[in-house]
């Protein structure tokens, strides 16, 4: 699905990660934890294709990043939901129109869709929220409607860059019950997060693997959950 | 057929997509004057080259048509030699008609020079005959020989060096014409380029996010087609209507006119301007959709 093979990655005249290899597998569940900058977000782009590695392969649904046109990079994001670290909303649109974009960009918007986004921001708690533009939600609420519109599409791999950055520890298990019940309908799942405590409280609800980015290489942190 | 199928996906449009790029103003307003003051111009260069090339098929008419026949002799011989010239276009094949002209038409002829009082009479003023050709014409090398065996005090003056250089500057004006009509639809382009570059800079978050959620760079590019296009086919249609009216309102073109009264257009060519929107609007097409390929392969 996501192939990783001894993949380094320099920026800024500096290497941020080296030596990288991971196979990520159909339904599986992965955190990815390391301090900040220690290159996460760089290690989720190279993960979706919008960062080619500067040595080594990554292969999405096998397939070479370095062989895909701007095109193919595009069919292949609507395959993997992004919940960015800061969302990335338009923001002059509503929450039911900007959840609903990758359906509208697909060319797949249709009257099943509507009911579908109806249930899915009710899925996630947004069902009276639909109307408001993303500067009128919460840092919650954003993540969110971030998460919605990276399952919309129903895509196979999920990623999500500190998804609980910026709510409290409530909402925290809110979004990582939604990701486990991602997981356990057959997506797979990769998160990025230094809060470790989000990280022990997903143990007992899903079979997890917990990955280390540190001094540029990826190491398995401790054992799996 | 694939550029034609392109083009009016961008007139049948995606209400929901157009909602993707915000609306943005000065771009707008800068698209739509743009539009509006080169489809002005156009509507003038247009009524310029086309009124040269009424000028030009008129003068050419007027002249090619006839000529002129300058007897010079003594005045005891005058008389004489006219009506042997007379005798000789008579048997001319090609020529339709030929007449002497009166001493009040040759009074009338010099007149802007030297006064309506002139004593053409007295005065050792050449004989001029007036000679109309059939649609054939006639021989002029073949006329001047029998006209310098028979009629020695004969000149004939076919137009011919008169008409040339007049159809030549009419020529040059209705080209000059053109050419002004292809600069402004380069400047409209280069216009709406600048405004296209513009709007895709602004909305390079909006581009990163349509990305994000698989755009493919054809969808984000007719977003920004799309809103260029039509403006300029508004604007374009703003300052063709404008244009057109201020043309309708010049004054009318009278028999002793000059050539700006007669700047405008007649009949069918009324027509004419209403292709400026619609080029416009393909101008303004193309424009934006190389912007927004560059900017969408810088970006990535």
């Amino acid at each position: 699905m996501i192939e990783l093979n001894n993949i380094a990655y320099s920026y800024g005249g500096g290497e941020l990660l080296s030596d990288v290899s991971l196979k990520i597998a159909p339904g599986s569940f992965h955190f990815l934890t390391g301090p900040s900058g220690s290159g996460k977000t760089t290690f989720l782009k190279l993960c979706y294709g919008a960062l080619v590695p500067t040595s080594g392969h990554v292969e999405l649904f096998g397939r070479d990043v370095r062989e895909m046109s701007r095109d193919d990079h595009a069919l292949t994001r609507r395959q993997i939901g992004v919940v960015h670290q800061d969302c990335q909303f338009l923001d002059h649109l509503p929450v039911r129109e900007n959840v609903s974009l990758p359906l509208v960009v697909s060319g797949r918007e249709n009257l099943e869709h509507v009911s579908n986004l109806k249930e899915l921001l009710s899925w996630v708690g947004l069902g009276n929220r639909a109307g408001a533009l993303p500067p009128e939600l919460s840092g919650g609420e954003r993540q969110r409607a971030a998460l919605a519109r990276a399952v919309i599409m129903s895509p196979d791999v999920v990623l999500a860059d500190e998804p609980t950055g910026n709510v409290d520890w409530d909402m925290s298990q809110r979004l990582l019950q939604l990701l486990v019940e991602l997981n356990k309908m057959g997506k797979t799942i990769l998160i990025a997060t230094h809060d470790m405590n989000l990280i022990r409280a997903a143990k007992g609800h899903v079979q997890a693997r917990v990955l280390r980015i540190s001094n540029r290489k990826l190491q398995l942190a401790g054992a799996d959950l | 057929m694939r550029f034609l199928n392109a083009l009016s996906a961008v007139f049948v449009g995606d209400a929901q997509a157009d909602r993707v790029v915000p609306p943005t103003g000065y771009t707008a307003r800068l698209t739509l004057f743009a539009a509006a003051a080169m489809a002005f111009l156009t509507v003038f260069a247009l009524a310029l080259s086309l009124a040269t090339g009424r000028l030009a098929q008129r003068w050419g008419n007027e002249l090619a048509q006839s000529s002129t026949l300058r007897i010079s002799a003594p005045s005891e011989q005058l008389n004489a030699q006219t009506e042997a010239a007379l005798t000789v276009l008579a048997s001319t094949p090609g020529v339709a008609s030929a007449r002497a002209l009166s001493s009040d038409e040759q009074r009338a002829l010099l007149s802007p020079w030297f006064g309506p009082d002139l004593p053409v009479d007295s005065l050792p003023i050449p004989q001029l005959i007036e000679i109309k050709e059939t649609e054939q014409g006639y021989d002029t090398v073949g006329l001047r020989h029998r006209l310098q065996a028979e009629v020695p005090g004969a000149v004939l003056d076919d137009h011919t060096r008169w008409r040339r250089p007049l159809e030549k500057a009419a020529g040059r004006l209705r080209f000059l014409g053109w050419v002004s009509i292809g600069l402004i639809g380069a400047a409209t382009a280069a216009m709406i380029t600048l405004a296209a570059n513009a709007a895709l800079s602004a909305n390079a978050q909006v581009i990163a996010v349509l990305r994000l959620i698989g755009a493919q760079d054809r969808y984000i590019a007719q977003a920004f087609v799309r809103r260029f296009t039509l403006r300029s086919l508004t604007g374009a249609a703003l300052g063709t209507a404008i244009g057109m009216l201020a043309i309708f309102l010049l004054p009318a073109a009278q028999d002793e006119a000059g050539f700006l009264t007669g700047l405008g257009f007649a009949g069918a060519s009324w027509a004419l301007p209403l292709v400026i929107p619609p080029l416009a609007a393909v101008v303004a097409y193309l424009a934006t959709g190389a912007a927004a390929r560059r900017t969408l392969g810088e970006l990535a």
